[in-house]
């Protein structure tokens, strides 16, 4: 658990990180920390620099920019649980968030961070995703948005390039409610996810007429259940119907087995979350 | 005699403002000038042929000062034990791995990062080898472990002939269960840490050490480097836990001493998390089959135990005798004519198993009270009803147990009784029953247990579980002296290694009130071999049971030798003094009185006592008991399945203990609350789990989870007490009571819940997963 030794930078501005990382191969950056340093104390992960954005102002706000809410690269997981305005219009990403780690690691953890380390079975991935969210991304040649769908890659990789940094998400405001729920590995909600699924609905004149479900702990990323979303858009707003494209939850998923399940029992859980993650949105929509 | 004001008192303890204000100082706190770090090399491979170990580019690194292999250190011996049946470690892998982790070099750098990075450079070339991981195919020694065959040693107590006699009859129930109690990796707060000093102008060592045997790591070190006691001194400062897994002498402890000898400096190791899930002993880890029988109308009529315990790859301190701890409790609380038990002890290529809370104890319990529950509910019977019917009587106590021990001292039906109370289990079954009509699975279980601990008397381990590879005694007594300072201040040096029990705060309770001086005024020094008479250490509950009696009988002798002084100065009868609020005074006539810090100033000026009396206020006393203590209890727990996730909910924990008297109720209830959570830990989450070659898949704590805070119910708790006789004090211990009555009662809890789906038995952990797929594997889980 000691690193190999590196170089430390704590930039002043987010352009200068950038222009540090740029110049950089091989360089990490570091925001709460909670990923990269086990990763580095593990010698895992072992980065020449770390450019330590953790100083730079204005990067730590959660804000209601009208069609959107914008949560700043530094916002940490206790700052998106309580947040009234993410309780309100993104009631799934602040449960996420509430049962991310410990309360330590969610006072240091940031959401960008877990966004973009990646974990197979972190918590806020699978909301984001199913929020629909826009990760916007820098680097010192410019900046893009990238759909949360399609941010997170692979197994613990995202879509970042090694100079850019995932400076905010944009949560959209589409109305509708969601939910997360999850089987955690000590049991109820506590620690990494077993199994989850997050689930947005949007419902009009008793039926769904829209929806998006994702999943985390099952599969080599947390992803768009595309199944049950296929299943679900335009479906009767009922316990049947909802149970019925949750059946579908593990269409298309390269299912696990780890130490806390088999793939059987992992299928089995991703449709048991895929349709408790719906059922609880449909209430909130209500 | 003197009034007790504070004994059994819940005092707060003296402990807690240092530790809670984070001012508590442990060995990573002591700093000594010139200290360099060391770092071990260890073995990716659980079974492997060292074919050569090539240290020079770790060598050539700035900075590193050393790195030794075995080939330095073999004249030093292998690591001695308290039980050294087997083979003992080397102290450093010697041509031939054995388990996953064991150490291969140590590096010696100026500090452990740079330690870590020579220790990387160090490359061993390995020849790696199929392993003996699994403890039943271990058993056939498909694979040895060392040039003999695995099992090496067997514990067998009670009648077999007996017990296949009556599960022959055709009036009883038998049943019959095989079942596992899983491996657990012990997680003290503070992991094991070493700083050796060895001086050579002096000729002596300092060591510091997270131990709990402070004078058998002192006896080990001056037994090894050929020095005699005096010039060693182990000092175990603040120590964060250690249940049972610092209750050894480790290689680091050893190499750390031998380094700082042959560099001049102080050399200093601590292990991280992941380390120590290999570098430091296990638990548990039994494979076993319980059989037990009984007639129509509940009455037991034998119980037998037969199995495989884990030993890992060596012989540590006293890992071939814990199957034996769990020999002494086989039967519980129970009369049981015909009992038998039958352990296999068995190396595999895993880290070395020996003491962990409750050792060997929580095991058999485990066998005994699954089986009891399944023959419940074989019979139809009430779980509770049946253990009463079975009890030992309090009647029949001294009751001498069919596996050879004599128990002390017990009210089991009193006790569960107080338990059924608290519960109010007639209403928690209504309970259940409406939850059932709503497809909700509420489970409720009971279980009793009986812990041995105290382990005594001595002369019943002569030569059997001996220190004399330490240089020690082989005995089982504690000591304690007792000092009134110049000043009125009362020192106790206790020979007991607490790492967290409490000493501080109750033996200061037991020497308060003896001398009536006020509570603030003593202080408890431990810890320390300088300092302290010989002591064996605090392990298997023993302290309040073994060490307590010793800080009675010192304080007691002060006490006289202070009633003298008093009489003198008094013109009274030294048998009328009274000792109570810093003052003696004569008993009926308070005003004939003198302050204590006089009386203490008096006893060190020689001219002013009787003729015949020494100046000094001070004696050293030791104790050995006649007997071991038993305490006991019954423990219920309260659950909520989700049968269709597996996820397992504690609703409730009940449990009430009986551990004799009881110096401070509230020290009490913490032993039995974190003796709970950790049974609790291995009920629900722990398992140290190895694949086919050996390496450990749960070497950190994201996939070992351990128990915490926010995952315990509020414990219900209460007491009786029913005293022993084995000590003047009539304690009997708490430390591993929580644990050894625990595992167990979640695991009845959770297969209450079950039985309508029709799971009839589970193994440890209790994992959503496990749970699960015994609802399928019953053919009843829905999708749902």
């Amino acid at each position: 658990m000691y690193p190999r030794s590196f170089e430390y930078v704590a930039p002043a501005t987010i352009d200068e990180a950038l222009t540090v990382l740029a110049d950089n191969e091989g360089a990490k950056v570091l925001a709460g920390g909670m990923s990269l340093l086990p990763l580095m104390k593990l010698r895992l992960l072992s980065p020449e620099l770390v450019v330590d954005i953790g100083r730079i102002p204005g990067l730590d706000q959660i804000e209601d920019k009208g069609d959107h809410i914008s949560i700043g690269a530094l916002v940490r997981h206790n700052q998106v649980a309580s947040s009234e305005l993410i309780q309100q219009h993104a009631t799934a990403l602040a449960q996420a968030a509430s049962w991310t780690g410990d309360v330590q690691v969610r006072n240091r953890g940031t959401l960008c961070g877990s966004m973009a380390h990646a974990d197979v079975a972190a918590d806020q991935p699978a909301a984001v995703i199913a929020l629909g969210a826009t990760m916007v991304v820098k680097s010192s040649g410019g900046s893009r948005e990238i759909a949360a769908g399609d941010f997170v890659v692979d197994v613990m990789t995202s879509a970042l390039e090694p100079d850019e940094i995932l400076v905010e998400i944009k949560l959209p405001k589409r109305g509708g409610g969601s939910a997360y729920d999850k089987l955690g590995r000590r049991g109820g909600h506590s620690d990494y996810a077993v199994a989850g699924a997050s689930a947005w609905v949007r419902r009009e004149n008793g039926r769904i007429a829209d929806a998006s479900v994702a999943l985390t702990g099952v599969g080599t990323k947390p992803m768009l259940a595309h199944g049950v979303i296929e299943a679900i858009q335009g479906a009767d707003a009922t316990d049947d119907a909802i149970a019925a494209a949750a059946d579908r939850a593990a269409e298309g998923v390269t299912v696990l087995e780890d130490l806390y399940g088999s793939v059987e029992y992992k299928t089995h859980l991703a449709k048991v979350f895929a349709r408790r993650a719906l059922s609880q949105a449909l209430a909130a929509a209500s | 005699m003197t009034t007790t004001r504070l004994f059994g008192k819940a005092i707060k303890r003296k402990e807690d403002p240092a530790l809670i204000a984070g001012t508590g100082r442990y060995v990573e706190d002591v700093r000594l000038p010139g200290e360099l770090s060391a770092i071990f090399v260890r073995s990716p491979y659980a079974r492997a042929g060292v074919n050569s170990i090539d240290t020079s580019a770790a060598l050539e690194m700035p900075g590193v000062h050393a790195v030794y292999t075995i080939e330095d250190v073999r004249h030093l011996g292998s690591l001695l034990a308290q039980v050294p049946v087997g083979t003992l470690k080397p102290l450093l892998a010697d041509g031939q791995i054995r388990h996953v982790g064991e150490a291969v070099a140590m590096v010696v750098g100026d500090d452990k990062y740079l330690a870590r990075d020579a220790a990387d450079a160090v490359e061993v070339d390995y020849d790696p080898m199929d392993a003996a991981v699994d403890l039943e195919d271990a058993a056939t020694d498909r694979i040895t472990v060392h040039d003999a065959s695995n099992v090496i040693h067997t514990w067998e107590a009670g009648d077999s002939d007996g017990c296949a006699e009556a599960f022959g009859r055709d009036d009883v129930v038998v049943v019959e269960r095989k079942m596992v109690n899983q491996r657990l990796i012990p997680v003290p707060i503070e992991p094991r840490a070493v700083l050796a000093e060895w001086n050579p102008g002096y000729g002596t060592v300092n060591l510091w050490s997270t131990t709990q045997i402070p004078h058998a790591l002192a006896g080990a070190i001056a037994t090894t480097f050929g020095l005699d006691a005096n010039d060693v001194r182990v000092i175990a400062p603040e120590v964060g836990g250690g249940f049972g897994c610092k209750l050894n002498v480790y290689p680091d402890e050893i190499l750390c001493t031998f380094a700082s000898k042959m560099l001049g400096s102080p050399v200093r190791w601590t292990e991280t998390r992941r380390e120590a899930a290999v570098s430091t002993i296990q638990g548990r880890g039994w494979v076993a089959t319980a059989k037990i029988a009984a007639t129509r109308e509940g009455d037991i009529v034998a119980y037998e135990l037969a199995g495989l315990a884990d030993m890992g790859a060596y012989s540590q301190n006293f890992t071939i005798a814990i199957p034996v701890l769990g020999q002494f409790t086989a039967p519980g609380q129970y009369d049981i004519p015909n009992v038998h038990f039958k352990i296999d002890c068995v190396y595999t290529n895993t880290p070395p198993t020996d003491a962990y809370r409750g050792a060997g104890r929580p095991e058999a319990a485990y066998y005994l009270e699954r089986s009891v529950d399944a023959l419940a509910a074989d019979l139809d019977m009430d779980p509770a009803e049946l253990r009463r019917r079975n009890y030992v009587k309090p009647e029949d106590f001294p009751f001498t147990t069919k596996v050879g021990m004599v128990m002390d001292s017990g009210q089991y039906a009193a006790t569960l009784d107080r338990l059924l109370e608290m519960a109010d289990v007639q209403g928690l079954r209504a309970e259940q029953t409406e939850a059932r009509e709503k497809g909700r699975y509420l489970g409720i279980g009971l279980t009793t247990y009986v812990e041995n601990c105290g382990l005594a008397p001595s002369a019943m381990f002569e030569g059997g579980f001996s220190w004399a590879g330490y240089g020690l005694p082989s005995a089982f007594n504690e000591s304690a002296t007792v000092r009134a300072n110049p000043d009125g201040s009362v020192t106790v040096v206790t020979g007991t290694g607490p790492t967290g029990q409490g000493h501080e705060t109750t033996w200061a309770q037991i020497a308060s009130d003896t001398l009536g001086v006020p509570f603030d005024r003593v202080k408890v020094r431990h810890g320390d071999t300088h300092d302290s008479p010989m002591g064996i250490g605090t392990f298997g509950s023993r302290s309040a049971a073994v060490g307590g009696p010793a800080v009675a009988r010192a304080a007691g002798r002060v006490q006289e030798k202070a009633a003298r002084i008093a009489a003198h100065m008094l013109e009274a009868a030294a048998e009328d003094i009274r000792f109570e609020d810093g003052k003696a005074f004569v008993a009926g006539s308070p005003e004939q009185s003198v302050d204590w810090d006089n009386l203490v100033a008096t006893a060190y000026q020689q001219y002013q006592l009787p003729e015949g009396l020494e100046a000094g206020l001070e004696d050293v006393a030791f104790f050995d008991p006649t007997n071991a203590t038993w305490p006991y209890g019954a423990h219920m727990a309260v659950v909520e399945v989700d049968p269709e996730t597996g996820d397992v909910e504690l609703l409730r924990y009940l449990a009430v203990d009986d551990c004799g008297t009881v110096i401070n109720p509230m020290i009490v209830a913490g032993q039995v609350q974190g003796g709970i959570a950790q049974g609790i830990g291995q009920a629900m989450f722990e398992e140290a789990v190895y694949d086919e070659q050996g390496s450990l898949l749960t070497s950190s704590l994201a996939d070992y989870p351990i128990p915490t805070a926010a995952d315990m119910p509020s414990f219900e708790m209460d007491m009786t007490v029913t005293p022993t006789d084995a000590n003047p004090l009539g304690v009997k211990g708490i430390g591993e009571a929580g644990t050894i009555g625990s595992a167990q009662t979640i695991v009845a809890a959770v297969l209450d819940a079950l039985r309508p789906l029709g799971v009839e038995t589970i193994d440890m952990p209790l994992r959503p997963k496990r749970v699960w797929q015994a609802i399928q594997d019953v053919g009843q889980g829905g999708e749902g």
